[in-house]
């Protein structure tokens, strides 16, 4: 009798797809690139438009949601992502980097409803005058995210959590795709976060000029020369711009300062009066 | 309505000494430059002095001037820098009437506005921010928030003192300092200022004025040696500062142009609405960023709002700038009446109704009667383009969901003005309006505690308020 081999069982891969409004296409160019032996989505031009649309479709929503509803939002997303703890790992995230981004999140979601109280604020004008300054999303946000999962989690988390809505170029397409799951399956609005896998310079150039986009977050663009000439692009419609941030240790403490960038402060006045 | 005749009651000029001509000021001396040119009354277009016209070697000079004071002036404890904000604030204080009727002279502003407003915000946000210097580690902006070093500010025409004060007084109270280039058309109060500066021993350097033209200003943006960039003005030309500030690293601020809606609900108290509208607009000739320029107004009120607004507007005093009874001055260059002419022409060539009151226009000066337009559309250009002058583009809604919807549909995003009886639907569209400032039952009120800017392109950051430290800090 011929000794019965135990057939080894084929694992069932993951396609790295782009998530964009909530779903996860292909890119509309039909084009991949390999990353450690994935075809990963290669986004293009139409694909960012397309995210814009989406973010700007699930900004007014989101933002109009409750604080204290976002924040219990993300604290989800933040169950989800230690929950794939594993699957980032086997990407090749270090463990204790993971542990960061979870706690960053959780950091951030907890921002959601005392932001404003921190940002705003009564203002004693010399008259009678009820005058109070609060923040408010700055709208849709083009991110162009740095490569690591702590960073990504660092530029993602500070803008939702305000009530803005991103579009993000990842430069770590698998765990940023990853990042995406977690998002979609932790009640996190389609739209909010939607992620291009892809090349930063072929695709920031058309978020940076593009009508729709109110800020441009340039954390993750290594070049200096692109990151002049996307800077210029934005000025045309005057985006709030973050500048890149080379040389920015994503486990030291961020402050608030994320979060301002990509808020804008409403002044309301009316008079007091009997 | 008839109106009441007034006699004439004007304020004396010769609180005023005006010098032939004026250099500029570096370095903590007044110094010539190669070029000159003229600045004029408005109101008879009369030549008040000559004023230097600064070139890049000025600019250079200027800056290197700011950058040598930067060292010891944010060296200084805050609380030395405070005193010297708070002797400012009285100098100005001392003297407010001089200055206001200089302001009138060269801007063309009623002194009653002038007077009872510039002026006293003017001295006002010196006070505030003194009280700043030292106590920035409070501010929210970390446990020790440091200056820049030199600020390149560039000021426009409309508040020429006043947007000085927005600029100079949070840059020096955060440790900065400044090199300030006021408006072509409006040089003079900023070079009074420059005496204020010497009365108050501030040191040399920490404020420099340069005037000259939009090429001073540009010099001045993109200089190397520049930290921190604050700019009031057009849109356009803060897109193209943005442009030439990308990739240098240069803090940027910018307080751009506007195309505010003033809502008018069913409910809403008319006297007081019509007040408000009238000052919305009408308010320093509508030479105002923040000018409630289109007036959205319920349609079921529509008409007997608009009597009421046109029995108002015929009792407007338009004439001497320097007359205490004048509602509306001067317009303040020959440019910009021709560019308010030009859009008024395009409204109603667009088929928008135009109206105007009786009224009698000087023989000399650049003058503009009040004007509204009915029939507007939202395609017209008089509804999308900022006029900055005193034209109201009137259009009407129905629902509040259609008045949020028209009054954002603008590129532009610096203020609102909401009129209603009713508390939460004021606040309900307050929420929804995207603009940075929304005055609701009343229009135009400033105050250096609170914040002032705009959203999308209406510019970026703050001024006025803890917010307005931001903008000078790292």
């Amino acid at each position: 009798m011929p000794k019965s081999a135990t057939p080894s069982r084929l694992a069932v891969r993951k396609t790295y797809k782009l998530y964009v409004a909530g779903k996860f296409p292909r890119s509309e160019s039909g084009r991949t690139y390999l990353v450690d032996g994935d075809n990963v989505a290669l986004a293009s031009r139409k694909d960012a438009r397309d995210a814009v649309v989406a973010a700007r479709a699930a900004q007014p929503k989101w933002a109009g949601a409750t604080a204290y509803n976002r924040g219990q939002v993300l604290y989800r997303t933040a169950e989800m992502l230690e929950a794939r703890r594993a699957e980032f790992k086997s990407l090749g995230v270090a463990g204790a980097e993971v542990d960061a981004a979870v706690d960053r999140w959780v950091w951030y979601a907890g921002w959601s409803d005392k932001i404003a109280q921190v940002a705003g604020g009564a203002n004693p004008v010399a008259g009678p005058y009820f005058n109070l300054s609060a923040p408010e999303p700055t709208g849709v946000v083009g991110v162009i995210a740095p490569g690591s999962l702590l960073g990504l989690v660092s530029v993602i988390a500070p803008a939702v959590v305000t009530g803005n809505t991103v579009v993000v170029v990842a430069s770590n397409p698998q765990a940023a795709i990853t990042l995406g799951e977690v998002l979609a399956t932790s009640d996190v609005p389609g739209g909010v976060v939607n992620v291009l896998t892809g090349q930063a310079a072929e695709i920031a150039p058309w978020l940076a000029s593009h009508d729709d986009v109110n800020a441009l977050d340039l954390s993750g663009v290594g070049d200096p020369e692109l990151a002049t000439e996307l800077e210029r692009a934005a000025a045309g419609t005057l985006k709030r711009v973050i500048r890149p941030s080379s040389g920015v240790d994503y486990t030291e403490d961020p402050g608030t300062g994320a979060m301002t960038a990509l808020l804008e402060i409403k002044t309301v006045w009316h008079p007091k009066g009997f | 309505m008839s109106l009441f005749e007034y006699a004439p009651a004007p304020e004396s000029r010769s609180i005023v000494e005006l010098a032939p001509s004026y250099g500029l000021f570096i370095d903590g001396e007044f110094g010539e430059a190669k070029d000159t040119f003229k600045t004029i009354n408005p109101a008879d277009e009369q030549v008040l002095a000559e004023v230097a016209l600064a070139g890049p070697e000025d600019v250079d000079r200027a800056v290197a001037a700011a950058r040598r004071a930067f060292e010891s002036w944010s060296a200084l404890p805050g609380s030395e820098r405070a005193k010297y904000l708070f002797r400012i604030a009285r100098i100005l204080q001392e003297r407010s009437r001089e200055l206001a009727v200089l302001e009138s002279l060269d801007n063309g502003k009623p002194i009653k506005e002038s007077r009872d407003v510039d002026l006293p915000l003017v001295a006002a946000h010196f006070f505030y921010y003194a009280g700043w210097a030292d106590k920035l580690k409070y501010a929210g902006l970390g446990p020790d928030p440091r200056p820049l070093g030199v600020a390149g500010q560039v000021i426009p025409w409309n508040f020429p003192l006043l947007m000085l004060a927005w600029k100079i007084a949070p840059a020096l109270a955060t440790g900065n300092t400044v090199v300030l280039k006021p408006a072509e058309t409006t040089p003079l109060s900023a070079l009074f200022f420059a005496d204020v500066c010497r009365q108050a021993d501030l040191p040399p350097g920490v404020v420099n004025i340069v005037t000259g033209a939009g090429d001073t200003g540009r010099y001045l943006v993109e200089h190397p040696d520049v930290n921190k960039v604050a700019f009031t003005g057009s849109t356009e030309v803060g897109r193209q500062i943005a442009r030439s500030v990308a990739g240098t690293g240069k803090k940027l601020t910018l307080e751009l142009g506007g195309k505010a809606a003033n809502i008018v609900f069913d409910d809403a108290p008319i006297d007081q609405a019509v007040e408000g509208i009238v000052n919305g607009i009408f308010f320093n000739q509508g030479h105002v960023c923040c000018a409630g320029s289109r007036l959205l107004v319920q349609e079921s009120i529509a008409s007997s709002l608009l009597d009421a607004l046109k029995r108002r507007m015929a009792t407007l005093r338009v004439g001497d700038p320097l007359d205490k009874n004048t509602d509306i001055g001067a317009i303040n260059s020959r440019a910009q009446l021709d560019r308010i002419t030009e859009l008024s022409e395009i409204g109603a060539g667009e088929g928008a109704e135009r109206w105007s009151p009786p009224c009698e226009l000087p023989d000399r000066g650049f003058w503009f009667a009040p004007t509204i337009f009915t029939g507007v559309t939202q395609a017209h250009r008089i509804a999308r383009e900022e006029i900055f002058g005193p034209v109201l583009s009137v259009l009407t809604f129905r629902t509040p969901a259609e008045a949020v919807e028209k009054a954002n549909n603008t590129p532009y995003g610096l203020s609102a003005g909401i009129w209603s009886e009713k508390g939460s639907r004021i606040l309900a569209v307050a929420d929804q309006l995207r603009a940075g400032v929304v005055w609701a039952n009343t229009f135009n009120k400033f105050d250096p505690t609170s914040p002032f800017g705009g959203y999308k392109e209406s510019g970026y950051g703050r001024e006025g308020g803890r917010h307005g430290l931001e903008a000078y800090l790292a």
